[in-house]
């Protein structure tokens, strides 16, 4: 158990060396003179030679990387050309609202997700069932945006019950920071409801005819309790090792979603900054993204091992 | 055996329109796509103008139809270089042990960007064009891909036909070519339409977000930017280019769902049994 999440642990260093060497090589793929890109056309030479200096531009490749990398670790990601702001600070100060929209989306997926999963269990019986694969699949077929102006034009323009833009910090008041996140994480969340839906709905199938569950049932449980009882705890364990993949779907989506309703969190920031050619902030954001994804999923990873002792000896 | 569920057929038939409405636009559309008038900027849904018009006065069903030309490109191409790009290295990395390692440890450093991200931060560093926006969806998509195939070559290899080969003296070439990856096509078919229909997607969010295609050739995305401008003047705007979105790619993915259930091996015993029973 104790080596396994050690070497767990200590695969997540040549992963974000991998990752870091992505991100660095963003600035780098950049045709032209990153310097000349940042200060736009009608720079001075002598401007664009002492970025170059600042920059350490006028290095090898390979040593600028080292030069950035370890900077990177520790906790130096740069500052903003655009605003000359340290990119840490840029990225905690617009943490706020994008972990909020995360958490709140995750909330509401989860409890769409499992009471349609059991239900549909309940109901595999009847026409209900390729219903719901059907409109599984058309889940995954919106594209977050659309659904997002759809239900924009739903319930911001024809029916005005919900603000379509702005955010409130939750330091502010729980209502309001609710009524601002409510639309946006809904957006979010539903894009994801059928695939994790799906997944619970067909490990639970996977269990609902094996001896313990008939045993259960002999023994004269009711079918709605054999369901919620045995059949879902069993289906969790499967289902658990996508909730990695849904953490990136969310922290994708949010980059479109934050623009669209003019949330002020990291999503917006990458956006505004890819706009403004302020490359450090572009990558410290991305490799931001990319390292909670992998902390997620290294989470998920133990929290998995926790569950089900069978894969700790793989 | 992919053609016994009506979805399937459905799927296909809805791609077949798809394809060929787009390919032949120019011989069969009433109005042209870029033809501006003033005096019918905005408009809704009519009988000379099925999807409205917009800001320019241009027919929104024209350019609809004709931004499913860009998407169409985009999404196969993509497909096609991420499983090409994807096999290659999934059947090298499953093949041999010694490259695995490395391999892959670069697929998960690909793999540990949100796919939507890294195609967004590569489109932001090479500049909208066509030809970034497939290179940057494509580094997104083939880490899944290889993944996919290193996983299946790692079932496939200890097989006692691929020993066999072995034994016989078949050179590792043969092996792969002859007997790995013609065993491992399937999930890799599957894989290649889930692909396409998140290349359609994801190239659809880039347009949106602005970083997409030159903004002069109509995409789903750009369109669906512009009209959201307009949402409460025009609301027509913004449903039909999603429309065709959503129409595109449900389409394929009921093909990959369908050709995934065709060739799990699963299913393909249930029935045998069930006919044995009946005969």
């Amino acid at each position: 158990m104790l080596t396994y999440i050690i070497r767990r642990l200590l695969s997540v260093i040549p992963v974000m060396f991998v990752v870091s060497i992505i991100v660095f090589m963003i600035v780098h793929l950049t045709p032209g003179n990153p310097a000349f890109l940042i200060l736009g056309e009608d720079s001075s030479p002598e401007a664009i030679a002492d970025l170059e200096e600042q920059l350490g531009l006028n290095e090898p490749l390979y040593v600028q990387f080292f030069t950035w990398l370890s900077q990177v670790v520790t906790g130096d990601l740069g500052t903003s050309v655009y605003s000359e702001q340290a990119v840490t600070d840029l990225i905690f100060a617009n943490f706020g609202p994008t972990f909020s929209l995360m958490a709140l989306s995750m909330i509401l997926l989860l409890s769409i997700a499992i009471p349609t999963a059991i239900a549909i269990v309940a109901l595999r019986k009847t026409v209900l069932d390729p219903i719901f694969t059907s409109v599984s699949l058309f889940g995954v077929s919106i594209p977050d945006f659309w659904l997002a102006i759809l239900l924009v034009l739903g319930f911001g323009v024809a029916l005005p019950v919900f603000p379509v833009a702005g955010y409130i910090p939750l330091a502010e008041g729980f209502g309001g920071w609710l009524y601002h996140l409510l639309l946006p994480s809904f957006v979010l969340a539903i894009v994801e409801v059928g695939i994790i839906a799906r997944m619970l709905r067909d490990s639970m199938l996977e269990s609902v005819n094996q001896d313990y569950t008939k045993t259960a049932r002999a023994k004269g449980i009711r079918e709605r309790d054999v369901l919620v009882g045995h059949v879902f705890p069993n289906a969790l364990i499967p289902t658990t090792t996508v909730l990695g993949a849904t953490v990136a779907g969310l922290l994708g989506g949010t980059v479109i979603i934050e623009t669209l309703f003019t949330i002020p969190g990291i999503g917006q920031l990458l956006i505004d900054s890819i706009h403004r050619r302020d490359y450090p902030v572009v990558q410290g954001v991305v490799l931001f993204i990319a390292a909670i994804y992998v902390l997620v999923n290294l989470l998920v990873d133990l929290l998995y091992t926790f569950l089900d002792p069978r894969i700790r000896y793989d | 055996m992919m053609f016994q569920k009506k979805t399937n057929v459905l799927a296909l038939t809805m791609l077949v329109i798809i394809v060929l409405a787009t390919i032949t636009a120019q011989w069969w559309l009433p109005v042209s796509p870029s033809e501006i008038d003033p005096e019918q900027r905005l408009s809704a849904p009519s009988v000379d103008h099925w999807f409205g018009t917009d800001d320019f006065g241009r027919d929104v069903f024209a350019r609809t139809v004709v931004a499913a030309q860009v998407s169409l490109a985009v999404g196969v191409l993509v497909a096609v270089f991420a499983t090409l790009i994807g096999t290659v290295l999934g059947l090298v990395s499953g093949y041999f042990r010694k490259v695995d390692f490395v391999l892959m440890r670069i697929i998960d450093g690909f793999l540990a960007f949100p796919a939507l991200l890294l195609a967004l931060a590569l489109v932001a560093a090479l500049g909208g064009s066509l030809v970034n926006i497939i290179i940057a969806l494509t580094l997104a998509f083939f880490p899944v891909m290889a993944r996919v195939v290193r996983s299946a070559v790692l079932q496939v290899k200890n097989e006692s036909y691929v020993e066999a080969a072995r034994t016989t003296g078949a050179g590792h070439g043969v092996v792969i070519g002859r007997y790995v990856l013609p065993n491992v096509l399937s999930p890799i078919i599957v894989q290649t339409t889930f692909i396409f229909a998140k290349a359609i997607l994801a190239e659809a969010a880039l347009s949106f977000l602005g970083v997409g295609v030159d903004p002069s050739t109509p995409t789903w995305g750009s369109m669906l930017q512009e009209a959201q401008i307009y949402l409460t003047l025009a609301p027509w705007y913004s449903i039909f280019p999603g429309l065709a979105i959503v129409i595109t790619v449900l389409a394929l993915n009921l093909l990959g769902d369908g050709l995934r259930d065709a060739f799990d091996p699963h299913n393909i015993k249930r029935k045998r049994k069930v006919k044995t029973k009946a005969a």
